[in-house]
């Protein structure tokens, strides 16, 4: 029997390019003056612009990564940080521009407000162009708008929040995300207010050798309660984009927050994402993640358990195909007493693509009690792809009750001879066994998104659709 | 003789480097149920992964036909399409899949069209209360913590819900207690009528002491060497395969 062929994806509706039909796109490159210009532009006030001007300073004074994927090739000389598409911003569907519109529309986006959302924000390059939320939480008090927004309406939450909990000096791209960022939502749930149906964020990247850099920021205040989903997509163009968006959660004592992801960028796109949450006094964050798409991810989310009885649970999946690289995983500070770390990852690569699950588990002296446990699984569809485990365990108490356990597996002929022994094809008997090992992280998605990532699971794998 | 149904002429599989099925000829009519017996290595898996055009057997020389088409080198998922079920020896292990989500998913693929979810659901339950086959263990995944028996009862569900021409048995029996053995018969009736067929292939003859069985055939290094009634199992059972051997 000949193995078929399995085809590169085929990505059909993510990959519809708008022409690059934008309002103000800033020459390539990063200069003070190019800093300026992109203040000037969003009209902001002057201490954001001094924030920017002195996150410059810290990213040229940071070095790249030492470890990790090489990302040489990327050279912020070739990226336009700011694209400001034909768009001001809409409440109303009807007043987003046609050719924008019609991407979202594309991407399902109003249909999945009317049908399951409680609001949408989404942005297309550089700017939102569509934010609103149902008037019932307008009035118990939350807040969801634009970044920009906040920053002119709420400069005092603004101001003690933003680049707090990730301060710039993390890492390079966080200095770089100081200094360009542009768009992104700002959420507050106000203390015991339970927001049961989700919110919603889409970032599209349009504009060909340009990055987006947005900025969410959310404080699900005490005894609250919210879940918010952010998606993630753009075209694929033969030069490279950036993504360095930064995610900061605050969950108070007693608050719950899940923050739910499915990015599904082009081949092209360098995703180097910053996302943290700092976890307050019997608080619960769960982050639920699926990362497709993107020549090289580096992503690892942060839990930082400050409160007791702080909890976080991870469960995230990677699909690495050809000529991409995904070094993904999650990192937890345990830092008071009876917290507690629950992390379930996968990955899956193919076409000799590659999966890093990189991760850091610290539990420092003060936090005795406290119970951490990470399972991570790997699944290789051949033999030219790579998967590798690089986790990091820095335990200070002995008081703690810690587990890490990893698997590293193929699929194997046989599996496949079963399945096609019941009418399947090898394709299909694949995608089943990739469906099946995906199935713990789908059934954490809300059901649209679930059915999503088993698209994007079997685009994956069947090539060429319909 | 009924209508032919499967015909196996001539035959020769090999593994690797080793020969192992060698002129195999074997012909099943519609509404017969088969045995084939054998010692050890003498080539009965190797029937049944034939039939299927498993990947890791070469054949040689000879044919495979269902219902008169030439299915010798049809793809697995082909002959499956066709008609054809084997129960495993070795039931793999599906993670995340459950048992009725992989059935459907099976049964929409073996009759080309969208299973009616109401019919199936009905079908399913009905199956499973004549194998005894608890309520909730369709919704784990497939095989996945199964015991033994489990596995083998959960082939005979499969069998059932997927109504094949021709359903291969590979040791279905092996490593069943009495009651177990008796659900995997059961389930055998349940399947069985005049249009289609069974082969089943056994150490063992419990098993078969429950079924009307038309043929028994013994294979020896590769071929089959004496074809009988019943009567014949009976025989290799008290006497073993001594005087058919070399």
């Amino acid at each position: 029997m000949s193995k078929s062929q399995i085809e590169d994806i085929n990505r059909n509706i993510y990959d519809i390019k708008n022409e690059d039909n934008y309002d103000f796109k800033m020459k390539k490159g990063l200069t003070r003056e190019i800093i300026e210009e992109l203040s000037k532009q969003k009209n902001e006030p002057e201490w954001m612009k001094e924030f920017r001007l002195k996150a410059l300073d810290v990213y040229e004074s940071l070095e790249l990564p030492t470890w990790g994927p090489d990302i040489s090739e990327l050279d912020m000389n070739d990226i336009a940080t700011y694209v400001r598409p034909k768009s001001k911003l809409n409440s109303s569907w009807d007043d987003v521009p046609e050719d924008i519109k019609k991407t979202f529309d594309q991407l399902g986006i109003p249909d999945a407000e009317k049908e399951s959302l409680a609001g949408v924000g989404a942005q297309y390059d550089s700017e939102v162009v569509y934010h609103s939320m149902k008037e019932e939480l307008i009035q118990q008090g939350v807040i969801y708008t634009d970044m920009e927004t906040a920053v002119r309406e709420y400069p005092d939450v603004v101001k003690e929040h933003f680049m707090k909990c990730v301060p710039v000096y993390d890492h390079k791209f966080v200095a770089l995300h100081g200094a360009v960022w542009s768009g992104g939502s700002f959420v507050y749930v106000p203390k015991g207010v339970k927001v049961d149906i989700p919110l919603q964020s889409y970032f599209r990247l349009n504009s060909p050798e340009s990055g987006q850099f947005e900025h969410t920021l959310i404080i699900v205040d005490e005894g609250a309660s919210l879940h918010f989903i952010e998606g993630c997509s753009a075209p694929k163009y033969n030069k490279v984009n950036l993504h360095a968006g930064c995610v900061e959660l605050y969950v108070k004592d007693n608050a719950y927050l899940r923050y739910s992801t499915i990015e599904n960028w082009s081949k092209n796109m360098f995703n180097l994402n910053t996302k943290k949450a700092i976890v307050g006094k019997n608080a619960k964050m769960e982050w639920v993640t699926g990362s497709f798409g993107s020549k090289i991810s580096m992503l690892y989310p942060m839990s930082i358990l400050n409160g007791e009885n702080a909890k976080t649970e991870f469960t995230g999946i990677s699909f690495a195909g050809k000529g991409q690289n995904l070094d993904n995983g999650f990192k937890v500070v345990h830092n008071a007493k009876n917290t507690s770390s629950l992390v379930n990852a996968k990955s899956i690569s193919k076409d000799g693509g590659k999966c890093t699950y990189r991760s850091l588990v610290r539990i420092t002296p003060n936090a005795g009690g406290s119970k951490s446990s990470v399972s991570c699984e790997s699944l290789m569809l051949d033999d030219i792809s790579i998967s590798d485990t690089i986790p990091v365990n820095d335990i200070e108490t002995d008081d703690v009750i810690f587990s890490h356990e990893a698997k590293i597996g193929k699929i194997s002929d046989k599996t496949i001879f079963y399945l096609m022994s019941r009418g399947l094809s090898e394709e299909d008997a694949k995608a089943m066994i990739v469906r099946g090992f995906a199935y713990p992280i789908s059934k954490e998605l809300p059901v649209e998104y679930a059915v999503e990532m088993n698209n994007l699971i079997n685009l994956e794998l069947e090539g060429a659709i319909g | 003789m009924s209508e032919k149904l499967l015909e196996i002429k001539d035959l020769y599989v090999s593994a690797g480097e080793k020969e192992i099925l060698k002129g195999m000829n074997l012909s099943i009519g519609k509404g017969e149920v088969h045995v084939i017996m054998g010692p050890n290595g003498s080539g009965k898996t190797t029937t049944a992964n034939a039939i299927f055009n498993h990947p890791e057997y070469q054949k040689i020389k000879g044919s495979i036909s269902l219902e008169g088409e030439d299915i010798t080198n049809s793809k697995t998922d082909e002959i499956a399409r066709k008609g054809v079920f084997m129960s495993f020896q070795l039931p793999e292990e599906i993670p995340g899949v459950s048992v009725t989500n992989f059935l459907k998913y099976a049964k929409n693929k073996i009759t080309g069209k969208n299973v009616k979810i109401f019919e199936f659901k009905n079908e399913l339950q009905k199956n499973m209360d004549e194998l005894g086959i608890p309520k909730e263990a369709v919704d784990r995944s497939l095989n996945v913590g199964f015991s033994g028996g489990e596995k083998k009862k959960n082939e005979i569900l499969q069998m059932l819900m997927l109504n094949p021409k021709l359903a291969i048995l590979d040791e279905t029996d092996s490593g069943l207690d009495v009651d177990a053995i008796r659900t995997v018969s059961k389930g055998i009736q349940m399947y069985k009528n005049e249009n289609n067929a069974v082969l089943i292939i056994t150490h063992n003859t419990k098993i078969l002491k429950s079924l009307k069985v038309d043929y028994v055939h013994i294979l020896v290094d590769g071929k089959i060497v004496k074809t009988g009634s019943a009567a014949l199992a009976t025989e290799i059972e008290n006497e073993g395969y001594a005087k058919y051997k070399g």
